[in-house]
């Protein structure tokens, strides 16, 4: 059990853990009286995980069918519809905390699918058409030429349908929309090459370039599809994160039966039960309890905020002490929740003009290499006026300058790179957010949740008389309030028997030991007198303090001096109080920070920052800094961000460390040079070849060792990126995600 | 000359197995999971039994 017991590293709080309700609202009925579900199980990752899960799933009653896939990190479950199996809870306890993810997400596209068919058929016939080439360079002669070329012809064309409509598509709906993508080169030389070659073969001619259209469209098809494996993975790997966004709440209705709900079905005036634990699904008033609830996801405050009745909760909070009843004021789409989206589609309008640098070579380049062709032909024609041999002529300059390596030069490079932050734990949207990155001249950090964990830790703990924090260790285990689970993280608790242990929600603890009352909570409450912070009480008189501070991720002090020295000014932006911030700046030696910021705050400020000409990274994780993340040059989150902040954002890194924001960085810039390097390839190659084709010396075999070759060097040249140094250093697994603050 | 008749489609009949059994894979699920499938290697019993009737120990 070396490798496969992840329950000490998992966080497996119950507010995580999707409930029996949840799982059967998410999942499908097979139609034969079976019912599936697809849960992610994101610590899963070697045989005996696997072995685990799959018996103790088939063990359970009704259970038809288990099936883990190792590479998705999923199982998909299969059981006879009627009693729900205890899947949650069983899974819980193996230490494979599961979590739902959304399937309209997560759906696969047949894009992949797709691609490895067209690289399988292209494969295919450009080996068999590169086995007959090989005969005709080599010297075959009139008829058996003919029959190579013909066979070649057949090959090719279903080949070129199948394998080539992938880019006849793209090139197609780019021309319509009036721009030009690196593709409408590629279909156009591909076309012609065929074209032409039929040409030849027809009246027996001695060039055919079937071998020259089908590998090249081989080629190309490795690099797409790789690019397309590169951000499947990141995808999955992200979406099979824990949901903060609950599924559905228990209904009340008039008549006083409970009915467990879609969150979708939640209407104004509804009464909702909150269990302690679950957060809170839609806008509502607190009719009924008393609690305490955790806002950091939503509005970035890092301390728990007492709540009774009458008061306003906001979905998305965390409802953390006591049993609540709400009467929902809005539904769930019209909710703060659904506010933040809307607030980020409209400052994501600014990140879709993003530009990149294979469409700004494209567009530069494909009108030179056809108006080239289009020179040689006319050349041509003025010299010798046969337009047989203009036109061949100049369709082997389209063929030599048909941009393989071009096409090759960038996605290579990022799928070697995004390979790289894989295996430091980091998730890359696409090639776009490596560019963007690249480019970042300035930092913005979200405080909560970001630079620090958005979790109290106990300070000062060793001014504390170790009998009395013993006890008060003892007295906290029995909550779940952050400032419990704070101080029982910091002590073993000690032998003392608490008798009548209650929680007030919203002010602490209270228990009988030796004839005492002990009180840990609010000072007010537990001393009966005035006075502000925590504390152990007993019998009504102070017995101890405890100070909190929010933790800080760890490698946040490096993060902070390291992106300050490489990318720029460092700010950062929170929603938490003036005093919080400012001694998470000062400890963090943060020169420039703004406290009490809303949603709207944040971008309006990354909008100054980037009307004043710079290009923000932003790194932030909560519900509030969602539109920020949407409106910044290029942004990252942490894994425990809420869902919208992840979807968001460019980057998701799933180690604890913040470190992932430097090393991404490095990556990128260096993958940007490589690229660049690969564009100056190249063009090169294009210097060199395009005098040979104009003067019409390029033959079928000249083509095929110049684009082969052309191609291998970009390969060798993307393959350059090596591991550096801290990824080496860095070997915890990259499902690490949470790591529990108290002792499993 | 005449040998190439047949060689030619003898070759291509073999490239083409080789293409519809990748296919074929590929359809079959066997490319959904690869590193499960080198895992599982390490799994030494059968698929777990289902008790008759269920829950009988």
């Amino acid at each position: 059990m070396s490798c496969c017991a992840p329950g000490a590293e998992f966080d497996a709080t119950e507010a995580a853990v999707p409930s029996d309700e949840e799982l059967l609202l998410a999942s499908r009925s097979l139609g034969n009286g079976k019912r599936q579900v697809e849960l992610a199980l994101p610590a899963v990752h070697c045989a005996a995980c696997i072995q685990t899960v799959e018996h103790a799933l088939f063990e359970l009653p009704g259970v038809e069918a288990a099936r883990v896939n190792l590479s998705t990190k999923r199982v998909s479950v299969k059981w006879r519809d009627g009693q729900l199996p205890p899947i949650t809870s069983t899974l819980t306890r193996l230490g494979y905390a599961p979590n739902l993810f959304d399937e309209a997400i997560a759906g696969r596209d047949g894009t992949m699918s797709e691609l490895l068919r067209a690289v399988a058929v292209s494969g295919f016939a450009a080996g068999n058409i590169m086995l007959l080439s090989v005969s005709v360079w080599s010297g075959a002669e009139g008829a058996t030429r003919d029959l190579f070329h013909w066979v070649s012809a057949l090959i090719a064309l279903p080949a070129l349908f199948f394998a080539g409509r992938i880019y006849y598509r793209s090139a197609w709906s780019a021309l319509r929309h009036g721009r030009m993508n690196m593709d409408v080169p590629i279909a156009i030389g591909v076309t012609l090459a065929y074209a032409m070659s039929l040409y030849e073969t027809i009246n027996h001619g001695s060039h055919a370039y079937f071998d020259a259209s089908v590998t090249l469209l081989f080629f190309l098809l490795i690099g797409r599809t790789l690019d397309h494996m590169m951000r499947d993975r990141a995808r999955e790997a992200v979406i099979g994160l824990a949901r903060l966004a609950p599924r559905g709440a228990l209904v009340v209705a008039p008549d006083g039966t409970r009915d467990y709900r879609p969150v979708e079905e939640i209407q104004p005036g509804m009464r909702v039960l909150i269990a302690a634990g679950e957060r809170i699904p839609a806008d509502g008033r607190v009719l009924d309890g008393r609690s305490d609830l955790d806002r950091s996801v939503v509005t970035g405050e890092s301390a728990p905020v007492m709540i009774a009745r009458g008061d306003m909760v906001q979905a998305g909070t965390l409802n953390l002490t006591g049993p609540l009843t709400l009467e929902a004021t809005s539904t769930a789409t019209s909710s703060f929740l659904a506010e933040m989206i809307r607030m980020l589609e409209a400052a994501e309008g600014g990140r879709a003009r993003y530009r990149r640098i294979a469409e700004r070579v494209s567009a530069l380049y494909a009108p030179v290499v056809h108006l080239t062709a289009f020179v040689t032909f006319l050349g041509w024609m003025a010299w010798g006026g046969d337009w047989h041999q203009a036109l061949t002529i100049a369709i082997a300059v389209l063929i030599i300058t048909c941009p393989c390596a071009l096409g090759l030069a960038v996605p290579i490079v990022q799928v070697v790179a995004a390979r790289r932050l894989f295996e430091a734990g980091v998730m890359v949207k696409d090639g776009s957010a490596m560019e963007r990155l690249a480019e970042a001249d300035a930092v913005v950090f979200d405080k909560t949740g970001t630079l620090t964990l958005g979790r109290p830790r106990l300070v000062g703990a060793e001014r504390i008389d170790p009998a009395v924090l013993g006890l008060a260790g003892s007295l906290a285990s029995h909550s779940r309030h952050p400032l419990s689970l704070a101080i029982a993280a910091e002590t073993d608790g000690d032998s003392t028997r608490f008798d009548d242990v209650t929680e007030q929600p919203g002010y602490g603890v209270e228990g009988r030991a030796g004839g005492h009352t002990w009180r840990l909570g609010r000072a007010a409450w537990a001393t009966g007198a005035k006075g502000d912070g925590t504390v152990l009480a007993r019998d009504g008189v102070e017995v101890a303090r405890f100070e909190f501070e929010d933790r800080l991720r760890a490698g946040a002090r490096d993060t902070v001096a390291e992106a300050e020295r490489t990318i720029g000014p460092l700010e950062m932006l929170s929603g938490d109080s003036e005093a919080a911030c400012a001694r998470v700046a000062a400890s963090l030696e943060i020169e420039r920070y703004r406290s009490g910021m809303l949603p709207a705050d944040k971008v309006a400020r990354l909008t100054e920052l980037s009307l004043s000409g710079h290009r923000v990274l932003m790194v932030g994780d909560g519900l509030n800094d969602a539109p920020a993340l949407g409106a910044a040059h290029v942004s990252m989150a942490p894994a425990s961000a809420a869902e919208i902040g992840r979807n968001a954002a460019d980057f998701v890194f799933l180690r604890e460390s913040l470190e992932a924001v430097p090393l991404a960085r490095d990556i990128a810039v260096r993958a940007g040079r490589l690229i660049r390097e690969n564009i100056a390839i190249a063009i090169v190659y294009n210097a060199i070849a395009v005098p040979v084709a104009i003067l019409g010396y390029v033959t079928p075999l000249i083509a095929a060792i110049a684009m082969s070759g052309s191609s291998i060097i970009v390969i060798a040249n993307a393959l350059r990126l090596s591991p550096s140094r801290e990824m080496k250093a860095e070997t915890a697994p990259a499902a690490t995600v949470v790591r529990a603050t108290r002792p499993a | 000359m005449s040998t190439l008749l047949y060689l030619i489609p003898v070759a291509l009949f073999l490239g083409g197995i080789s293409l519809v059994a990748f296919l074929w894979a590929l359809r079959s699920g066997q490319y959904e999971d690869l590193d499960g499938a080198g895992e599982r290697i390490l799994i030494d019993d059968e698929e777990p039994k289902k008790p008759a009737t269920p829950k009988r120990r």
